[in-house]
């Protein structure tokens, strides 16, 4: 099948968290990961996003596909079922504004920046190394160390599901596909 | 005078479950699957040969190949 320029955007995704290693604010720019998916589904109502511009699903897919590194076994049931797919939305969901909390935190001067990446919602990762100071208030740098944190937990979790299930299985409970399929369901008058 | 039945396979896709991922419509080779509004996958049923790519790479497993009388 002929290849289009999106289907090398896993190399933005590889690119991006690569980036977090050598400077933490670099992380901002997931913002894009997050933004573009919500406008498809806003505006258009699809989930192009998923079905073409994802770069991570792209990279799981090149690993456990071409590269081998999946069992290619089915997903457990209760891994696909509604409850742990909405489930796990709202869990992210919870963490994310606990995240954005601590940014709050830091910007209202409350609490000092962490430098501190944390893995799995539990693991704080020392990541003083990619930090090498900011303009602008340490609250910039705070969310930077906790949008990094979402998208490595992320990125380990697929990773995980990816080798023992199918490539992509991350894209089964992926929190943005979830709420981008609520939004198209909503959108299409409930199906 | 005897009559021969085709037996034609085609994919299914269980939508309920499906998750709209689109992965299916990116291997299927004729085309046949496309995500419906972001809701689920949908197989056209005058272009899929029942090939298997699209069940194959389903990472849900919501999609099965049936035999249908052609």
């Amino acid at each position: 099948m002929k290849k289009r320029w999106y289907d090398y955007l896993w190399i933005v995704e590889l690119t991006y968290m690569a980036l977090g290693f050598f400077n933490i604010l670099f992380a901002w720019l997931g913002m894009v990961f997050f933004c573009v998916p919500l406008i498809i589904s806003l505006v258009w109502g699809t989930k192009g996003y998923c079905n073409r511009y994802c770069g991570r699903g792209q990279l799981f897919g090149l690993l456990g596909g071409r590269f081998g590194l999946s069992r290619k076994k089915d997903i457990p049931k209760w891994m696909k079922s509604k409850w742990f797919r909405y489930g796990f939305l709202i869990f992210f969901f919870i963490m994310f504004f606990q995240m954005l909390w601590n940014t709050y935190l830091v910007f209202a001067g409350v609490q000092n920046l962490r430098q501190a990446v944390t893995l799995l919602w539990t693991f704080k990762l020392p990541w003083h190394w990619a930090y090498h100071g900011t303009f602008f208030s340490p609250g910039v740098a705070q969310f930077a160390f906790g949008f990094y944190s979402v998208m490595l937990t992320s990125t380990t979790l697929g990773m995980m599901t990816m080798v023992l299930f199918k490539p992509r299985s991350w894209c089964v409970y992926c929190p943005m596909g979830t709420m981008t399929q609520l939004i198209c369901k909503a959108k299409s008058g409930g199906r | 005078m005897e009559t021969k039945t085709r037996v034609k396979r085609r994919a299914f896709v269980r939508t309920d479950d499906c998750v709209a991922c689109g992965c299916c419509a990116r291997v299927c080779p004729l085309s046949a699957v496309q995500v419906w509004r972001g809701v689920y996958a949908k197989v056209d049923p005058e272009r899929c040969v029942g090939c298997g790519k699209c069940a194959k790479e389903c990472p849900a497993s919501v999609i099965e190949i049936q035999e249908v009388q052609g």
